[in-house]
């Protein structure tokens, strides 16, 4: 297949139409002579869109994803690198697992697959994992984090934020105090009273998130917050951030569309951690992404086999997909109510992602010389969401019949197609 | 519940008619527990299945009477010992039910929403009856209650029932309070703060954390069990502690209005949350509410699965079936 391209006439981050030109895996000045043409008349180009929270599961259970169905779901959604996150079986706590995953990625082809390194061993929250050697390892790991689990103990948080600092490293916290959220099963408020389902405060996720910012400023070392959820998150990270300390913050696409009302039925397609919150979180997060105080859109992908879910709420697992549904959802919650233009979805879903990753040729500019990582969107189109028709293992989507807008036409990572006319190319 | 309903799951789920019409329908029945042969033919031929994922032995045998008294077949099925406790879904047991054609599943569950869960997935078709979900609801308890309340107080429109303990765990308290709100009572809780639900404020109820200035307004107060697991929890300092300040003993029933009764959804810590003395009072309703937990399922067994006939003939027609 082609690996040079004409894109003609695409609105580059919705400015005005001009045309990209693609050779060789970079974006050059003219068209290569046997470049192959794409119309994309009424196409938004964006940079590939790079996700800092993906869930692949492989190693360990591949029956929810792999990391080829992982990519391929993600190339599909716009995506062009994502972080693969630790906490699969083995966790990703040595070189050896680290490697085994990007190598995993580069075979399937699809997109950048950056693991994530654990903090701890087996993400225990009990001694450091080897961390430097992580770093080093052919996956040069910069994110590291025990999703799924909060680092809680705070002394052993100082301690993995101080040293990652020796690598460029960050920190990346899962929010969650433990005591706090015992068997907590949804937001905590009048309506897990009302159903029964032992709540889930905000509070336990602002006092880590509170405690972290503190630690971070303490050590002079990078902190990430992943996919915060409430209003008083959104304060912390936003005061952090007017002090001058090194955080940064992330939200996921559901918790900028879907309300905890969702649980009323029990369906635990909508179990998530954290849990969705209420309409003014919503908005606040929002307000947080549109200023800046979060800094990323992160889809906190979290694929789960249909056993996972058809079951009770109690014993259902935690956990969403997200990368196909990603940028639609920020169309239209940010781009369709006017708090993100084109710039802005680009900065929150790529270059800010890729910065503090620390990715090289991803997030750049659309510009002559740069990596050709971007993606087309056909933003008019409008598409009722099929969990089948998704290229994820697994078809735990809350947004099932729900029609969100906007349609990824293309994405090419370093030149060649992942995606062409809507269509993931098989390899 | 009539017709249109096909599920009993939440009080919520009740207007003021339905409860109304339970509750009438479960006066009905109960007249039947005077005659010589306390069975009726009205549910011969239907299945009900007593699906318990947690013990209870008082609401299944209830259950069960009610099922028969109707003349159903009944299958208790319980997840001790069964395919549940090998690993089974509730799901495929759900789909084991089906199969076999059961027409009525009471379910007891220890996970908040696992009724609902069962009626609104699709895996079966039978009406589903919530026999106790987690801390979500037990409405059937709130039904006999509610029943109870109504045959002592002759009503209950304008009555104020206060309700005692670990509201925060406790389905029946949920329950309770908004049937009895439904049926125009005013419900206090009286509880320590930390037994008292996060969104209170919300429920269609008053609160308190003194017991002592409220039982003089109240013409029934419902004392809830203390699961004593909570005591490592901090829920409260001590178990002595808790008795004296939310305890029903002697002295502070006293405090009670003269027609005023006291109930309790069993089974009781007698000296934590209720002395013994109080619990074997002519003011107690403890062991009526269990006679009415009977006729009351009944009622809504009848209404779930029974069609529009009456519940029970003439007295006649009665004993000649």
């Amino acid at each position: 297949m082609s690996r040079n391209w004409t894109v003609k006439g695409a609105a580059v981050l919705g400015g005005t139409p001009r045309d990209l030109h693609v050779r060789d895996g970079l974006i050059v000045e003219a068209a290569a002579p046997d470049a192959t043409v794409i119309d994309a008349a009424g196409l938004i180009a964006l940079p590939g869109l790079v996700d800092l929270h993906t869930h692949l599961r492989e190693p360990g259970r591949e029956d929810a994803e792999t990391v080829l169905t992982g990519t391929r779901a993600a190339a599909a959604g716009g995506f062009t690198a994502v972080h693969a996150m630790a906490n699969t079986d083995p966790v990703a706590d040595t070189a050896g697992v680290v490697e085994q995953v990007w190598r995993l990625g580069r075979e399937a082809g699809y997109c950048d697959v950056q693991p994530v390194g654990a903090v701890t061993v087996g993400i225990a929250g009990e001694r450091l994992a080897e961390l430097g050697a992580m770093a080093d390892s052919a996956a040069r790991v910069r994110i590291f984090s025990d999703d799924g689990h909060c680092v809680s103990d705070a002394a052993l948080m100082r301690r993995a934020l101080e040293y990652v600092k020796a690598f460029g490293g960050v920190v990346a916290q899962h929010a969650q105090e433990p005591r706090l959220t015992e068997g907590a099963q949804m937001n905590e408020g009048e309506l897990s009273d009302v159903l029964g389902l032992r709540g889930w405060p905000a509070v336990a996720e602002e006092a880590i998130i509170a405690r972290d910012v503190l630690l971070a400023a303490h050590t002079g070392s990078r902190l990430h917050v992943c996919h915060l959820s409430t209003a008083g998150s959104v304060e912390i990270v936003r005061w952090a951030k007017s002090k001058g300390y090194p955080v940064t913050a992330e939200v996921t696409p559901h918790h900028l569309l879907l309300t905890e009302d969702l649980v009323r039925g029990y369906d635990p397609v909508y179990k998530v951690n954290p849990p969705l919150r209420t309409k003014d979180d919503v908005e606040a997060v929002r307000a947080g992404l549109a200023d800046g105080t979060i800094d990323v859109v992160a889809t906190d992908h979290a694929p789960h086999p249909v056993e996972a879910k058809d079951c009770e709420w109690a014993v259902a697992s935690m956990g969403m997909l997200g990368l196909e549904t990603a940028l639609s959802v920020v169309q239209q919650t940010m781009v369709e109510t006017g708090l993100l233009d084109w710039t802005g979805v680009a900065d929150r879903m790529s270059v800010a992602a890729a910065r503090i990753g620390s990715l090289q040729g991803h997030g750049r500019p659309l510009e002559p010389g740069e990596p050709a990582n971007l993606t087309l969107l056909d933003p008019a189109a409008r598409r009722v969401i099929e969990p089948k028709a998704l290229h994820s293992r697994s078809r735990n989507t809350p947004f099932a019949g729900l029609e969100l807008p906007g349609a990824v036409h293309a994405t090419f990572l370093r030149g060649t197609a992942t995606v062409l006319d809507g269509k993931v190319v098989e390899r | 519940m009539t017709g249109h309903r096909s599920h009993l799951l939440s009080t919520a789920d009740l207007s003021a008619d339905d409860a109304t019409l339970i509750l009438d329908t479960a006066a009905e029945l109960a007249r039947l527990a005077d005659r010589p042969i306390k069975k009726l033919p009205t549910l011969r031929g239907r299945t009900v299945v007593n699906l318990f994922f947690e013990d209870s032995t008082r609401t299944r045998i209830s259950f069960e009477t009610a099922a028969k008294r109707l003349s159903a077949d009944v299958i208790n099925f319980s997840a001790k010992g069964s395919s549940v406790s090998k690993g089974e879904s509730l799901k495929d047991t759900a789909l084991t039910l089906e199969a076999m054609g059961a027409d009525a599943v009471v379910v007891r569950h220890w996970a908040s929403g696992g009724a609902h869960r069962l009626a609104h997935a699709g895996w079966i078709r039978s009406a589903v009856v919530n026999a106790g979900d987690g801390t979500h609801e037990h409405p059937t308890q709130a039904l006999l209650d509610a029943y109870t309340l109504r045959s002592r107080l002759g009503g209950l429109d304008g009555r104020r029932v206060t309700i005692v303990g670990d509201v925060l765990h406790s389905r029946v308290a949920r329950s309770n309070v908004r049937l009895l709100a439904t049926l125009g009572a005013e419900v206090t809780l009286v509880a320590p703060p930390t037994l008292m639900p996060f969104g209170v404020e919300g429920w269609p109820c008053s609160t308190s954390y003194e017991l002592d200035p409220v039982l003089p307004k109240s013409d029934a107060v419902m004392m809830l069990r203390v699961q004593r697991e909570r005591m490592d929890q901090a829920f409260f300092p001590t178990e002595r502690e808790y008795s004296r300040r939310y305890g029903l003993q002697a002295e502070r029933m006293a405090l009670l209005p003269e027609h005023a009764v006291v109930m309790h959804p069993g089974p009781m810590n007698r000296g934590l949350e209720i002395s013994a003395e109080v619990a074997d009072s002519a003011r107690s309703t403890i062991t009526e509410q269990v006679a009415n937990g009977v006729s009351v399922r009944m009622a809504v067994l009848y209404l779930l699965l029974g069609g529009s006939e009456p519940a029970i003939g003439t007295e006649d027609e009665g004993e000649r079936r």
